[in-house]
C-alpha cells in the first residue's frame, strides 16, 4: 500500500464518522418509554378510551390535534365526531388535558425520548404548573 | 424504453414489494430490520475499506494532477495556487472546494451549434442540483441521528429545528426533503431527457438515482400519510446501535419498506459508483501537488538496463570478425 499512513488516517476518520451511533450509545440501549396514564381523572374513567383507538392516537395524535386547531380557531366549530359516533368538545385545556393532567409523564416523555418539541406550549399552557 | 432504465425501475419496485410482504409479517420482522441492517453495515464498512486499500495499492510514481491554471513559474507570472497546487497547503484548499463544494462540477461546459456557430457556454444546473441533491442527503442523514442515539446531541436537535423552521405542517416538513425531492427529480430528468446525456447512461446510473428517489417518497409517506409509532422506531435503532436488539409490536410495513430501500443502498456502496465518496480524496488527479518539475521522481518499475557493450560483443563474435578480416581493438 502506498501512502499508507495517510490512507489509514483516512480509513479510520470514516470508520468514526459512521460508527458514530456504535460509539456514541457504548452499549447502552434507550428502552422505549411508556407514556403514563396514571392521573386521577384516567383512574376515575370506567371505560379508559381516548377520543380515538391508543393506535390511531399514538401515531397520529399531532395531525390529529393539529386538525383540531383549525377546527376550533379558523372553523369555529368545536365538536368532534369521532368514529363511533360520540361528540367530543374540540379542546386542548379543557378535554385533553382533563383527562392527561401529567404533561411530564406524559407528552414529554415520548417528545423527548424522540427529540421532538411540538409548538402546542409556545400559545397553550400547562395548568397543572411544569415549568414551561 | 431502453432496458437500462427499466430495469433498475424494475428493481428498485421489487425491493418495495419483498420489503412490503416481509414487513407485514411479524415473524419475518426481525429479519427484515435487525439481521439487515447488521449485515449490510458490515458489508459496507469492509466493502468501502476493502476498496480504498486496493486503490491505495497501485502505485502512482508521478505527479498527474488537472491543472486548471497556472503552474508556478517566473515571479512576475501569476500563479494560480489553488487550481494548480504545487505545495500542500495549496492541495488542502483544492481538495476543500472539490469535496465541499464540487469546483470541478462548477467548471461544467455545455456546447451547442447556435445558427452556424460551435459556442461552448458555462451551464452551471448540475453543480447546482448535485451541490443540493449532497447537502440535503447529509443533512437528512445528521437528523436521522436522533433515531440511533440517546440522549441526543445538541447538534442534531439545532440541525432539526433550523430544517424545520418554517413549521410547515404538522409533522413539520423539512426544507431539505423538498430540496431532495427536487435535486433527485432534475437529476433523473437530466439523465432521462438531455439527449446526450441518456445516450452515456446506464443502469449503473438510474438505479442509484431511482432507489434514492424511492427512499425519500417512502419516508416522506411514513411521516406524512401512513404514520408509524416513532418511538418504537427509535427503541429499534438505538438497540441495533448498542447490540441490545429489540423488535417492538406496531411498526408499519412502510417503515420495513423505507429501511430495506436504504438497506439496498449502503450495501451497494462499495460496488458502485457511489463509491466517490471514498474516490474522490483518492484521486490522484486532485490530490497530487503540481511538482512534476520541482524534484525527481523516478519510474519505481525501472530494472537497472542490460548492457551490451562493445567489448562484449567483440569477445562473442572474435573468430568470426578475424575471420572477415574486420578490424579488432583486442587481439
Amino acid at each position: 500500500m502506498y501512502d499508507s499512513g495517510k490512507v489509514i488516517i483516512g480509513l479510520a476518520v470514516f470508520a468514526c464518522i459512521f460508527l458514530f451511533p456504535f460509539l456514541y450509545n457504548r452499549g447502552t440501549a434507550a428502552p422505549q418509554p411508556k407514556p403514563s396514564l396514571d392521573t386521577p381523572a384516567i383512574k376515575a374513567l370506567s371505560e379508559k378510551k381516548c377520543v380515538e383507538n391508543t393506535r390511531f392516537m399514538i401515531t397520529t395524535h399531532m395531525q390529529f390535534l393539529n386538525d383540531w386547531r383549525d377546527q376550533a380557531l379558523r372553523e369555529g366549530n368545536r365538536w368532534y365526531v369521532n368514529s363511533e359516533g360520540k361528540k367530543v368538545w374540540i379542546s386542548l385545556q379543557n378535554t385533553c388535558i382533563k383527562c392527561h393532567s401529567n404533561k411530564k409523564e406524559f407528552c414529554d416523555k415520548c417528545h423527548n425520548y424522540a427529540g421532538v418539541e411540538p409548538y402546542c406550549w409556545d400559545c397553550h399552557y400547562d395548568p397543572n404548573g411544569s415549568k414551561l | 424504453m431502453a432496458a437500462r432504465i427499466l430495469f433498475p425501475l424494475a428493481v428498485v419496485l421489487a425491493i418495495v414489494a419483498v420489503a412490503l410482504i416481509g414487513g407485514s409479517i411479524p415473524f419475518l420482522q426481525p429479519l427484515f430490520s435487525v439481521a439487515l441492517l447488521y449485515v449490510t453495515f458490515a458489508i459496507f464498512i469492509f466493502g468501502f475499506m476493502a476498496k480504498v486499500i486496493n486503490w491505495a495499492r497501485s502505485p502512482v510514481p508521478f505527479r498527474i494532477p488537472t491543472t486548471a491554471g497556472q503552474e508556478y513559474s517566473l515571479p512576475w507570472i501569476k500563479w494560480s495556487k489553488i487550481e494548480n497546487p504545487s505545495t500542500t497547503g495549496g492541495v488542502l484548499m483544492r481538495m476543500f472546494f472539490e469535496v465541499f463544494l464540487f469546483r470541478s462540477l462548477f467548471r461544467n461546459m455545455r456546447t451547442d451549434l447556435r445558427s452556424g456557430w460551435l459556442i461552448h457556454s458555462p451551464t452551471k444546473w448540475l453543480w447546482l442540483l448535485a451541490l443540493g441533491f449532497h447537502y440535503s442527503f447529509l443533512i437528512i442523514a445528521l437528523r436521522h441521528l436522533r433515531l440511533f442515539v440517546h440522549p441526543i446531541p445538541g447538534f442534531v436537535e439545532t440541525l432539526d429545528a433550523v430544517d424545520g423552521m418554517f413549521q410547515i405542517g404538522i409533522p413539520p416538513l423539512y426544507l431539505t426533503d423538498i430540496t431532495i425531492l427536487l435535486a433527485v427529480s432534475g437529476l433523473l430528468i437530466r439523465r432521462l431527457f438531455l439527449p446526450k446525456v441518456r445516450f452515456i447512461s446506464l443502469a449503473a446510473d438510474y438505479f442509484p438515482l431511482f432507489l434514492i428517489l424511492a427512499i425519500v417518497i417512502s419516508g416522506l409517506l411514513m411521516r406524512f400519510v401512513f404514520r408509524v409509532d416513532i418511538t418504537a422506531v427509535k427503541a429499534l435503532a438505538t438497540g441495533i446501535a448498542s447490540f441490545h436488539p429489540v423488535v417492538p409490536d406496531g411498526i408499519g410495513a412502510i417503515f420495513f419498506v423505507h429501511l430495506a430501500l436504504v438497506c439496498t443502498l449502503i450495501a451497494y456502496f462499495p460496488f458502485s459508483k457511489l463509491m466517490h465518496m471514498g474516490g474522490v480524496f483518492m484521486s490522484p488527479t486532485r490530490n497530487l501537488a503540481n511538482i512534476s518539475r520541482m524534484i525527481y521522481h523516478e519510474n519505481p518499475w525501472r530494472q537497472p538496463p542490460k548492457f551490451h557493450s562493445y567489448e562484449e560483443y567483440e569477445d562473442m563474435y572474435r573468430e568470426y570478425m578475424k575471420e572477415a578480416g574486420l578490424p579488432l581493438e583486442r587481439e
